[in-house]
């Protein structure tokens, strides 16, 4: 297991680095144009002059080059002169954005902490409210409760989150004034009454986020479940007199987790990632938003470090699931 | 919900290979082909059956329903009768409210524009079923394909799932509008501008959202491969191809059945946002996502344009839900004959 | 607090008097929303609306227009002119008086260095300055002493006012920028964020791309302003959340540029929390009509780039399909208060904006007559018309924007009438409005028969404007797809009376020949003008105070506001 880690990770830097080649080339390729946001009174010719300022004129390779030398040396270096105040950072050149002028890392920093926030409780809500919901839904199929919640994750799942967040916001913020329907990024918590602010704050978007999360794990709990209650080995615990609480939540349960753990495994990566839309609706600007309006705006640097951080995430939490695999069912064999 | 004939699963004592077996037993007999078994089993699952109902009847008025109502989804009144034609409510306002603004020749109303908003709604059906159903299955094949070939064959592990990881990072929008880039004007004329549209609209839809479906398979398969009685197949000789079509793919289809379902609500929606990026159908064609989207605006005081196509989005999604349901009880033979 | 009540108690009778009695930051906080959020608050290294605007809080020109459009003095005594000798005779230098006494919000003065400064900044050939025109045809700026700037032009200029004048070219403070020029003007980040400045508020925080965080200036000029002591500006989502967290939700106080339907901003002001309010500047929305053939058969150096387009080479054509156009219905539907017909390509200011044209009523058959006269027939019977083998069936693209949708199924719905066969396009705003000379849908390559969209100019000359639909500025694969002849019209007669535009100062004269060359351009086919639009912005009931500036940032006046206590 360790040699495979280790083995894993050794071949995850290539991956990586291609990965992040891809992805250069893909922005490349994609039409689209940083000055696109300048309004149409700048004439041509200015905006090309601050195409150029911002290394535009420059070949494709040597800002390729560039940005892997920024991000894999400067970015590391400035990071620990941070933590031990030296300075072999400086002067360098860091990763900037095209839109602010400024380094990147910097933005991504600050916007971190409300996606955190606002993402990160909406996942766990959705865990901890989805797998008892799948459980149940499986071991009393086609019960009343079975029907109900299919019925609530499936509406719940179609309903895109441009609506259902508008939806809330309308019922919520504009008929009964209960909560802000713009969320305050500069709300610092400090005792109860601005704790509960804060609650107050995320509660709609975590509840939009967190039926779309729901939705998705109860079905594969619930089918997973299903397809494990009917096995002859949970015959043979039962007929071995284990209670019922045992079988189910021991035995069919660590069987069925290895869809649930994939499902889990690939949302942590989204975490970090944010969500566009519903940080859209509620004005949260974490880091859905940073990459959209990077996106709109043609902000390549922006683009590209934030998709590469991504990733680095999305290939550690596949690796962290493969590992899981093999905790879950000792059969699976990695060499 | 589904009456239970035997409702004793210890009656069944078959191995998980039972098509294996059955052609044995069976192999002397005129073979009752294992689909009639399936069939009847589904058409015995309640949900299964009203799921179809409503499927079938959604399909059969989005295609039918253009042709024979009145009203056309694009025509647009001119002149004086745009003032009295635009903003009509449905029908039933009249129920609670005073004095609407509706009339009998346009039932469900129109939209800011004087567009009747159930031809608007029967003619996107057509596109946002079609590109449902077309979306998914690409989705659900390449995804069961490289979770299948990546779980079981061990050298291609690798390489597919590193090759997901890449698909997973790929940020979308950039993706889809290089895609337009290299892509729309081959296929519009070699297929003409709506076929082109389409093949173009179901393929990046499809091939943006496999990846999950892919690693949920190929973890179900990794632990699949391990069982007692792919061991005994593999005993006795079976073939790698048969291994799979016949002893792993059934075992995996729960999750490829729920893949599948939220496939097709992702894919309406993701349908409508392919529009805004200046492609896809024309703007004046309407699909159910497009027509949620643009009537969120007005979603206080004109409900009724929210209402029907997220109701119709949800419909569609909860029946192939339920038929997808009933479909998978009916190809386990543990649960068959329940 | 207590004193204000007491005046306010005093001054009941008088509704909009308190704000003379208010004393500084007495109001509290003044929450701000733009739904594009600021990213960056120096106005040279962003051409963005949204980024000047903001910085308009803090950083200030040394004149500015008003909400009329006029010029006033901001940081110096009065407009110089010719009549006041402010304006050399030959029109080549400018010279301008700073008002004395003037600090920066860190207590230093402002002198005339820091104009000179701000000149060399933008100037800088490695800078990539966004507001370089405002300084076109600059010889050299001069600051004879502390409080007196001279620009010199290098020919007769007659129009001055571009140098340090508006929103877009305010005064940087030359200590703090010292180390920022040309190509190190990225790496001043905490400059760029937080620049020091005259105006009535300073930054605290700076949160790009989401939130700025504002304190009122202790060195403010006028000791009773800005009456709010805190300013919230908030970016980001959509126009739609904008409006209702101001005039439905009454979160926000002022609400930035809310391109909604009117219908749906009648619905947020029934909420009663706040108040729409509109201004008009230059800004038209337009289709352009392609003179060029964008057949796409033709190969990448001749489509879009050979003239003549086999459809729009007969002026009559672009008649019958502007005739057949129903603009008030258009303004009705898309804009409301915000909208008015127009069929002018400079719609304002007034003195500019020519009265020859008229085009308020839909006129069918007097567009089918024309179509007629031009040799267009529906000679096979397929219900679209044709001359010459020539099928009338055109594509008509756009950018995406709910409005623009609605416009285009109404026009399409028009010219079908006609027989007109219409294809639609929409185009995400950020691969139209990009100049990627990659990318096949840009504005300016325009492979599309028309295209609509909007745009306008700054401050109230229109001659750069004008010079838009010259010969030269025609995009062109050898030119990488850059230039503003977006319509590829142009016309020797065009061109002759335009470079009178350029030497003529008397703005009698001025008014008569851009009024000519929009009627020339208009009646030439090269566009069919539909809407004059307006800014429409929204502010809460309890804001006194807000005058919608569309000629300069829309903020321009933010020290002035006050809250009406209920």
């Amino acid at each position: 297991m360790l040699q495979y880690t280790t083995r894993r990770l050794i071949l995850s830097v290539p991956t990586l680095l291609f990965i992040s080649l891809v992805i250069f080339l893909l922005l490349e390729l994609a039409p689209g144009d940083p000055m696109a946001q300048v309004p149409l009174t700048v004439p041509d010719e200015v905006k090309q002059r601050m195409r150029e300022a911002l290394g535009l004129g420059e070949p494709m390779p040597v800002r390729f080059g560039k940005w892997l030398w920024q991000f894999f040396v400067v970015e590391p270096l400035y990071l620990f002169d941070l933590t031990f105040g030296t300075s072999f950072a400086e002067g360098q050149q860091r990763v900037i954005s095209w839109q602010t002028r400024s380094p990147v890392m910097d933005i991504v920093a600050q916007r971190m902490p409300q996606t955190l926030w606002v993402v990160g409780t909406a996942y766990i809500v959705a865990i901890l409210i989805a797998l008892p919901i799948g459980i149940y839904s499986a071991y009393r199929q086609y019960s009343w409760f079975d029907q109900a919640g299919t019925f609530v994750t499936m509406v719940g799942f179609s309903v895109p989150p441009f609506f259902s967040g508008v939806l809330v916001i309308v019922i919520f913020s504009v008929q009964l004034g209960w909560f802000p329907s713009i969320y305050d990024t500069t709300h610092k918590v400090t005792d109860w009454e601005s704790f509960v602010v804060q609650l107050q704050q995320m509660i709609m978007p975590v509840m939009v986020l967190a039926l779309q999360i729901t939705s998705q794990l109860s079905r594969f709990m619930r089918a997973s479940m299903l397809d494990n209650l009917n096995q002859d080995y949970v015959r043979t615990a039962r007929a071995k007199g284990l209670g019922e609480k045992t079988v189910v939540l021991v035995h069919v349960l660590r069987n069925s987790m290895i869809p649930v753990v994939t499902v889990i495994a690939l949302g942590i990566p989204s975490i970090f990632g944010g969500a566009i839309i519903t940080e859209q609706v509620f004005k949260v600007n974490g880091i859905g938003q940073l990459l959209i309006t990077a996106i709109q705006a043609n902000d390549l640097p922006m683009v590209q470090t934030l998709t590469f951080v991504f990733a680095i995430l999305i290939v550690l939490f596949n690796l962290i699931a493969d590992i899981l695999y093999g905790i879950l069912d000792p059969r699976i064999r990695y060499d | 919900m589904t009456d239970p004939h035997v409702q004793s699963p210890l009656v069944e004592e078959r191995a998980p290979d039972p098509q294996g077996v059955r052609e044995a037993e069976n192999a002397d007999q005129p073979p009752r082909s294992q689909w009639w078994d399936v069939w009847d089993q589904f058409k015995h699952h309640s949900g299964a059956f009203w799921g179809m109902v409503v499927f079938f009847t959604i399909i059969f008025l989005v295609v039918v329903g253009p042709l024979l109502y009145w009203n056309d989804a694009t025509f647009v009144p001119t002149g004086r009768a745009f003032l009295e034609l635009r903003d009509m409510r449905p029908i039933y306002t009249v129920l609670w409210e005073v004095e609407p603004k509706v009339s009998w020749a346009h039932p469900l109303g129109t939209d800011n524009l004087g567009r009747d908003t159930l031809a608007r709604l029967l003619s996107g059906g057509q596109v946002s079923i079609a590109v449902g159903l077309a979306a998914m299955v690409v989705s659900i094949v390449i995804g069961t394909l490289v979770g299948v070939l990546a779980g079981y064959i061990r050298w291609l592990d690798g390489p597919l799932m590193r090759l997901t990881d890449l698909f997973l990072a790929l940020p979308l929008l950039p993706l889809l509008l290089v895609a337009v880039l290299l892509f729309r004007d081959p296929l519009s004329s070699a297929l003409g501008p709506e076929g082109g549209t389409f093949i173009l609209i179901v393929t990046l839809v499809g091939i943006t959202s496999w990846m999950q479906t892919a690693r949920i398979v190929r973890g179900d398969v990794l632990a699949l491969k391990e069982r007692e009685f792919v061991l005994a197949a593999r005993s006795i000789g079976t073939s790698n191809t048969r291994m799979i079509t016949r002893h792993i793919l059934p075992n995996v289809l729960s999750p490829i059945m729920v893949s599948a379902t939220l496939g097709i609500a992702t894919a309406i929606i993701t349908e409508s946002a392919l529009s805004f990026l200046g492609f896809g159908f024309p703007p004046d064609f309407p699909t159910w996502g497009k027509l949620l989207f643009d009537s969120v605006d007005r979603m206080v005081q004109y409900p009724e344009r929210v209402i029907w196509p997220g109701l119709l989005i949800s419909l569609t999604v909860l029946s192939v839900n339920y038929i997808g349901d009933g479909l998978r009880d009916a190809l386990d033979p543990r649960i068959r004959g329940r | 607090m207590k004193l204000k009540s007491a005046l306010l108690g005093a001054a009941t009778a008088v509704a909009f008097a308190p704000m003379a009695f208010a004393e500084r930051g007495s109001d509290g906080e003044v929450k701000i929303i733009y739904w594009q959020a600021p990213s960056i608050l120096n106005p040279y290294l962003s051409g963005g609306t949204k980024d000047i605007e903001s910085a308009s809080l803090v950083v200030e020109p040394l004149a500015r227009y008003d909400e009329t459009g006029t010029l006033v003095p901001w940081l110096v005594d009065s407009i110089p002119t010719v009549e006041n000798g402010g304006v050399s005779e030959d029109l080549t230098t400018i010279t301008w008086n700073i008002t004395p006494g003037l600090v920066w919000s860190d207590g230093t003065a402002f002198t005339s260095a820091d104009v000179l400064f701000t000149h060399e900044y933008c100037t800088h050939p490695e800078g990539g300055c966004a507001q370089l025109t405002k300084f076109e045809g600059v010889a050299s700026v001069e600051a004879p002493d502390d409080l007196t700037v001279v620009v010199t032009f290098e020919g007769p200029t007659p129009n001055p006012y571009g140098p340090f004048v508006g929103g877009e070219s305010p005064i940087l403070q030359a200590a703090q920028f010292a180390d920022c020029l040309g190509a190190r003007a990225p790496e001043c980040t905490d400059a760029n964020f937080n620049p020091i400045g005259t105006g009535p508020f300073t930054v605290t925080e700076f949160k790009p791309n989401d939130v700025i965080t504002m304190a009122a200036n202790d060195n403010y000029r006028d000791p009773a302003k800005p009456a709010f002591a805190t300013v919230t500006f908030k970016g980001g989502g959509d126009a739609t959340a904008a409006g209702r967290s101001v005039m439905e939700t009454g979160e926000f106080d002022y609400a930035w540029n809310l391109q909604l339907a009117p219908d749906v901003i009648a619905g947020m002001e029934a909420a009663g929390k706040g108040t729409p309010v509109a201004g008009f500047g230059p800004l038209v929305e337009r289709i352009m009509i392609n003179q060029t053939n964008p057949d796409p058969a033709l190969g990448p150096d001749e489509r879009a780039v050979v003239k003549p387009h086999p459809i729009f080479q007969d002026v009559r054509v672009v008649q019958a399909m502007s005739l057949a156009i129903d603009r008030p219905l258009l303004v009705e539907v898309g804009y409301g208060q915000a909208g008015r017909v127009t069929c002018n390509w400079v719609p304002a200011p007034a003195i500019y904006s020519s009265e020859a044209l008229s085009c308020d009523t839909q006129d069918m058959d007097a567009a089918k007559a024309l179509l007629a006269e031009a040799g267009w027939a529906d000679s096979d019977g397929d219900g679209v018309l044709d001359k010459d083998g020539v099928k009338f069936s055109i594509l008509y693209q756009t950018s995406t924007n709910a409005v623009r949708q609605d416009f285009q199924a109404l026009i399409k719905q028009w010219w079908e009438e006609l027989g007109i066969e219409v294809e639609l396009r929409n185009l995400d705003a950020s691969v139209f409005f990009g100049g990627d000379p990659g990318s096949p849908d840009t504005f300016q390559k325009f492979y599309a028969d028309v295209q609509m969209y909007a745009n306008t100019f700054n401050g109230t000359d229109p001659q750069a404007y004008l010079g838009n639909m010259l010969c030269s500025k025609i995009p062109s694969p050898a030119s990488q797809w850059q230039g503003e002849n977006i319509s590829r019209w142009c016309s020797d007669e065009y061109e002759v009376l335009y470079e009178e535009l350029t030497q003529t100062a008397d703005i009698n004269e001025r008014s008569r020949i851009a009024r000519e060359l929009n009627d020339m351009a208009v009646t030439g086919g090269a566009m069919i003008p539909l809407v004059h639009r307006g800014r429409i912005s929204a502010h809460a009931n309890s804001l006194g105070g807000v005058k919608l500036n569309v000629w300069d940032s829309e903020i321009w006046n933010a020290a002035d506001w006050f809250r009406i206590d209920e």
